[in-house]
């Protein structure tokens, strides 16, 4: 056990010091960069947090009332979005992995992911042309007869184009990746699981509710964060689609509607000089961390769950 | 449990014919129920039109026929074959319901795309760029140009530092770096992409003064956002490769480098190749870092390093945002590229596909 000279030592050849060596500079080169977005983004949006109207000519009185109502925007329409994409998305899920017939399950799972290939300014045009036209009269009529739901009061927007058609085209484009998350794990479930339940005579839906659903928890719970801090950081979708006023409302289909940190920037960034860039930028920050939040909580509970669960 | 469901079945006056089929719904009762749903649906649409005088409204007649078969299986169900069957009825017909939902728009933005598009989607679209050009006529040269420009410069930077950095993770990291690598590129492929198209504007505003707009700063946004998406494919299919293959090149004596080239990657090449297509896929169709970070013009640019360039999905954009006279021109380029772009992506969608059906390595014999 003492005798120590006995480790024998690989041979350093250069290739592999070499190789090794710019491995461990593309690693790095990772924390390099997000450290670098992190840096340059503060470095810029340092003059935005001290700025006031006078300085800038988008901030209406400072930094932080300007900011506000975009970040309650931003939420606002990601939430709506989450609240339709969800349900569907562990529907969708459940239809490929569990109810639609074997051979045709990969292409319909296909099919779904071909929506996340359409470029974001597509839906934007699809939602302005098809979409906002299409649910106009949906709207009026809730409208008409709902309006004493606070949600859904009135005066009716006469383009559609209102945070709930916003919100419809935001849960669109989740959906993918919410359904290809939740479908893989509900393809994890133990099958032991899965036939035990079947031959104690459960239906299948029992059968998806007593084994499928409980092991797939974690997975729907990681999906909607992912789809959350994608919707929150979608872009020119919103840009489109939205006619926003600035207004923090949590009406659904009026004309007055708050925009979102995304859009705002997208629309207002070409026009910008001075200290407004800075402004922009500044919003851009925040969101940042918004997303690299909601982004870490997503991890850490996929990361959890590979260490409970004895299945993978 | 189940045999309290059966006595009610007499009650119905048919004849038990088969014990085993008896309490259940023919296999057709589904396909028949939605076919009277969606009658009734029309039915009522149809006499409602009549009476308006309105035209009679497809979508809507089908959307209450569909809304109208949930309830009615579930009942049908509840009385022939008992609650527990019902129920899983009601589930299934949900489930079914949320894909077709899903399926809509797709189906809608095709059919959109498709016929908007065509209308200018000829010769001159794709010969012609927008300089010197008001109103109608003009052509997306300068946007095809830019897009392969700042993909392509996007592509070269991230393809190696992505394919290094799944190497390390895979061959070579252990411990807190490598560990925190894998956190940052998860949380990494989360950054929004107009954070991106921000922080290449910044880098860029820094070092060459406010207001630079570049091919090579949109290609930076559109790295940033690439490599994540790289790493993770790569590493993924670098795991898959057998420990047997690397521990039978070190048995024979070959270096570690040699062993990641000559056997490593080969194995992996065709799935590392559909990830990268599929990278390539995704940030093609950015619109937001490179409306930000590269801007648009209406001549053509070759030059990554010096000017603004347009791109596709710009192209789209400032078409829409900025219509002049006469608006139909504006909107039929708009949707002209919006069909290109959507033809080149679903094209490396598809090379992606073939490649991994084609090139996978063959395991076993």
């Amino acid at each position: 056990m003492s005798t120590a000279p006995n480790v024998i030592k690989a041979k350093q050849r250069p290739g592999d010091r070499v190789f090794s060596g710019s491995a461990v500079f593309a690693g790095s080169m990772i924390l390099v960069t997000l450290a670098a977005v992190a840096i340059f983004l503060i470095v810029q949006s340092l003059p935005a947090f001290v700025a006031t109207s006078d300085d800038a000519s988008i901030l209406p009185d400072d930094f932080w009332s300007y900011v506000g109502p975009l970040v309650f925007g931003t939420v606002w329409a990601s939430l709506l979005a989450l609240l339709m994409a969800v349900p569907v998305s562990v529907g969708i899920a459940l239809f490929i992995s569990h109810y639609a017939p074997r051979r045709l399950a990969s292409v319909l799972g296909y099919i779904v992911d071909l929506l996340a290939a359409v470029p974001s300014v597509v839906f934007g045009l699809w939602g302005i042309g098809v979409l906002a036209p299409a649910v106009q009269p949906v709207y009026s009529w809730l409208v008409d007869n709902f309006g004493w739901f606070p949600l859904f009061a009135g005066p009716v927007s006469g383009t559609g184009r209102t945070i709930l058609t916003a919100a419809i085209v935001l849960a669109v484009m989740v959906l993918p990746i919410m359904t290809a998350i939740c479908r893989e794990v509900f393809l994890q479930t133990p099958v032991l699981h899965e036939e035990a339940a079947l031959a104690l005579g459960a239906t299948r839906w029992e059968m998806i509710r007593t084994a499928v659903l409980p092991f797939g928890r974690s997975g729907i719970i990681s999906a909607a964060v992912l789809g959350l801090g994608r919707a929150l950081g979608e872009t020119m979708a919103v840009a489109m689609v939205l006619s926003a006023s600035g207004a923090v409302t949590f009406q659904l289909l009026t004309s007055v509607n708050p925009s979102t940190i995304a859009a705002n920037i997208a629309l207002s960034f070409p026009e910008a000089y001075g200290i407004n860039v800075n402004v922009l930028i500044a919003t851009g920050l925040i969101l940042f961390i918004v997303t690299f939040a909601v982004n870490a909580v997503a991890r850490w509970i996929v990361s959890r769950r590979k260490e409970f669960s004895g299945a993978n | 449990m189940m045999t309290m469901t059966k006595p009610e079945t007499p009650a119905t006056g048919t004849p038990i014919a088969n014990s085993l089929t008896a309490g259940r719904l023919p296999t057709a009762a589904p396909w028949v129920i939605l076919g009277s749903a969606l009658a009734v649906a029309a039915a009522v649409f149809g006499v409602v039109a009549i009476g308006d005088g309105t035209g009679f409204d497809w979508g809507a007649a089908i959307l209450v026929g569909a809304l109208l078969y949930v309830p009615s299986i579930w009942l049908f169900s509840t009385l022939v074959e008992g609650r527990r069957r019902a129920m899983d009825r009601l589930v299934t017909a949900l489930v079914t319901g949320a894909f077709v939902l899903a399926m809509i728009p797709l189906v809608s933005l095709t059919i959109t795309v498709a016929t908007y598009g065509l209308s200018r989607f000829d010769a001159e679209f794709f010969t012609y760029s927008m300089r010197n050009i008001t109103g109608e006529g003009g052509g997306i040269v300068h946007a095809i140009v830019g897009t392969l420009l700042i993909t392509g410069t996007a592509a070269i930077i991230s393809i190696p530092i992505g394919l290094m950095t799944s190497i390390y993770l895979v061959e070579y990291g252990r411990g807190r770096l490598a560990r925190g690598i894998t956190f940052l590129v998860d949380v990494m492929t989360g950054i929004p992409s107009i954070v991106a198209g921000l922080f290449a504007y910044a880098v860029f505003a820094i070092f060459l003064g406010p207001g630079t707009r570049t091919g090579i700063a949109g290609a930076v946004s559109l790295a940033v956002l690439m490599i994540p998406v790289v790493v993770r494919s790569s590493e993924e299919m670098l795991r898959l490769v057998p420990n047997e293959l690397r521990e039978a090149s070190y048995a024979l004596g070959v270096p570690k480098w040699l062993t990641i080239m000559k056997v490593v990657l080969p194995t992996s090449i065709a799935g590392i190749t559909t990830g990268i297509t599929l990278a390539i896929a995704r940030v093609i169709g950015e619109t937001a870092p490179l409306l930000i970070a590269a801007g648009f013009t209406a001549s053509v640019n070759y030059n990554l390093f010096d000017g603004r360039m347009q791109s596709l999905p710009v192209f789209v954009y400032t078409q829409y945002a900025n219509q002049g006279n006469p608006p139909e021109a504006y909107l039929d380029r708009a949707w002209a590229a919006a069909l290109t772009l959507i033809l080149i992506v679903m094209a490396l969608n598809l090379i992606a596909r073939l490649v991994a059906r084609f090139f996978a390595p063959k395991f076993g014999r």
